[in-house]
């Protein structure tokens, strides 16, 4: 289990981690989602203690990641897959990791074939890596030790889609077989499908977090017409309020019956209603992001947004 | 590519205590380490090809007299004695400029005795890369002067060996004290460059022109201490100055920069 307790980091004037506080249980995957820049990295960089929290805990197991006696025997950590010396041999890099361990040999070649690096490929140094190779050897390092807990950033940068879905069974069995999993992405459907909880960041704040299934519930329905302006008011009439999805869909704040009833009694012919899963995820993110994302409201701002709700 | 199958084992099999990871460990692996990458191989390399081919030159060029194990140690040492700090210098560099720091700073969290382990091994270099450059001395001197039809002349005690080793260990200790004052390869390698042959130059030609430098030379310049040790056994003084002017140019920077290595952030 990975605690976070209110942790803050300031570089000067800049807050890059504003109190944040969330939980990733074992037995779970915990996805960590935000645009660039909301504090990913910095916090997960303060989790295994690279950075140091300017106020806060962070914990791994209820104990502070430095005083792991061996980390990397208890969490696999991937923080950077180009973070590795260019002049060392892929097979080289994980036997310096096995080494630090205390590991037998034989985890070099065992954890290579699990992450599917021939031997070819393991003989030739990091700087002749593709992002993807890089990547996949950055997670042999994670999963040499044995680990019970995986932290990853970013960690489907670079893999093709094979190996984006071979490392989401990879998570999803670690995680089944009583394992803590958190990995962050600024990606949202990359995460939608493997994550069971989530945990929306940005601009160093928690923005929503929960699990994905209240989230997704809580997301509303879609709904394609021949008429949405007709139907939107029709549901502001009721009270929902809803948003224009493309040309002829809504996106409406409540669930697919009301939308239903509604455009029933309005005459409104519906081409298709379903709940909004993915649809409203997005919608959910880009809004909650929205006050966050530099391309979009430059000088906003955020809301102080209630920690651990959906805004 | 194994797509299908991806068998973790199972990762709650038993919940172990694990034991802490020893200083033994840490020092065995970052000495590993510093020989393992493209740059450490090369650099190795070098220092065996430099030996060979100064130990070929003294044979080839040296006067009949001067075929002495003096000439073929010194020699060798002078590739040895500049390239080997490089070896410390990247070994603690190469964590931030490669950015490996990151994966290694997780894995021993406690960064102090990595640096404590890169430290060792550094030390443990100097220590065993003299004798084999005693040893090829040696070499040399048997095998040159049978081709000079000469006697071989021993000139080398104990005393002076031990005090080359040190000035070695020194010199790897001035590589690894810019190494985490500047944690930057390139620019840790330009100020090695400055310190090994700038600072001596300037030293030399203010001492040729300045009589009042020529005479505190021994107490502010470093470089000159150290030399000193190449050329045989120590004075009380010269032992002063070499306490004095390592306080200031090695001891007093690398207590620095092992505070700065230790909060340094890996990006």
């Amino acid at each position: 289990m990975i605690t976070l307790d209110s942790v803050t980091r300031r570089y000067g004037e800049f807050v890059a981690v504003d109190h944040v506080s969330f939980t990733a249980q074992s037995g779970r995957v915990t996805g960590f989602l935000g645009p660039n820049g909301a504090g990913k990295s910095t916090t997960m960089r303060i989790i295994v203690g690279l950075t140091r929290a300017t106020t806060g805990s962070a914990t791994v197991f209820g104990r502070r990641y430095v005083d792991l006696p061996n980390p990397g025997l208890e969490v696999g950590v991937l923080l950077d897959a180009s973070a590795q010396h260019a002049g060392r041999t892929g097979r080289e890099t994980l036997t310096i990791a096995q080494r630090f361990m205390g590991l037998p040999k034989a985890r070099v070649d065992e954890v290579l074939d699990l992450v599917g690096l021939t031997p070819a490929e393991s003989s030739r140094r990091v700087s002749d890596y593709s992002l993807g190779m890089r990547q996949r050897l950055g997670i042999a390092t994670a999963l040499i030790g044995d680990p019970t807990m995986l932290i990853l950033d970013e960690p489907a940068n670079g893999l093709d889609p094979a190996g984006i879905r071979w490392m989401r069974g990879l998570l999803r069995d670690f995680a089944d077989a009583g394992g803590t999993v958190l990995l962050s992405s600024h990606l949202l459907h990359e995460i939608e499908v493997i994550a069971d909880d989530l945990v929306v960041i940005g601009n160093g704040r928690i923005v929503a977090q929960g699990a994905k299934s209240e989230l997704l519930a809580s997301a509303g329905a879609v709904v394609r017409t021949t008429d949405p302006h007709t139907l939107a008011a029709a549901l502001d009439a009721r009270g929902v309020t809803s948003s224009y999805v493309g040309t002829d869909g809504l996106l409406a704040q409540t669930d697919a019956e009301q939308v239903g009833r509604t455009a029933y009694a309005a005459g409104v012919p519906v081409l298709e209603l379903r709940a909004a899963d993915g649809t409203g995820l997005e919608e959910m993110f880009l809004q909650l992001t929205a006050d966050t994302q530099r391309d979009i409201q430059p000088d906003h701002e955020p809301k102080d947004q209630p920690e651990g709700a959906v805004a | 590519m194994s797509t299908i199958q991806h068998g973790v084992q199972g990762p709650m099999t038993e919940p172990v205590t694990p034991r802490g990871i020893p200083l033994s460990r840490i020092t065995a692996t970052e000495l590993r380490k510093m020989l393992d990458t493209r740059s450490g191989f090369w650099t190795m390399a070098s220092i065996a090809l430099a030996s060979l081919a100064t130990t070929g030159m003294v044979i080839l060029f040296a006067d009949r007299e001067d075929l002495t194990y003096r000439t073929f140690t010194a020699a060798i040492s002078v590739p040895m004695s500049l390239i080997l700090p490089i070896i410390a210098i990247l070994s603690v560099t190469a964590e931030w400029s490669q950015r490996s720091g990151l994966t290694t700073f997780t894995l021993v969290p406690h960064r102090s005795r990595v640096i404590a382990g890169k430290l060792v091994a550094s030390i443990a270099i100097a220590v065993v890369a003299t004798p084999v450059a005693f040893a090829i001395g040696a070499v040399g001197n048997v095998a040159g002067t049978a081709l000079a039809g000469a006697h071989p002349v021993w000139d080398l005690t104990a005393a002076n060996l031990l005090t080359i080793e040190l000035a070695n260990v020194l010199g790897m200790l001035v590589g690894f004290m810019l190494g985490v004052l500047v944690r930057n390869s390139s620019a840790a390698l330009v100020a090695y460059l400055l310190y090994q042959f700038l600072l001596p130059t300037l030293a030399l030609i203010l001492a040729a022109k300045q009589d009042w430098f020529s005479e505190v030379q021994p107490w502010v310049d470093f470089d000159f201490a150290t030399g000193a040790l190449l050329d045989g056994p120590l004075s009380s003084e010269q032992w002063a100055q070499l306490a004095v002017t390592g306080l200031v140019w090695l001891v007093v920077p690398l207590a620095v920069g092992l505070r700065l290595v230790v909060r340094a952030e890996v990006k």
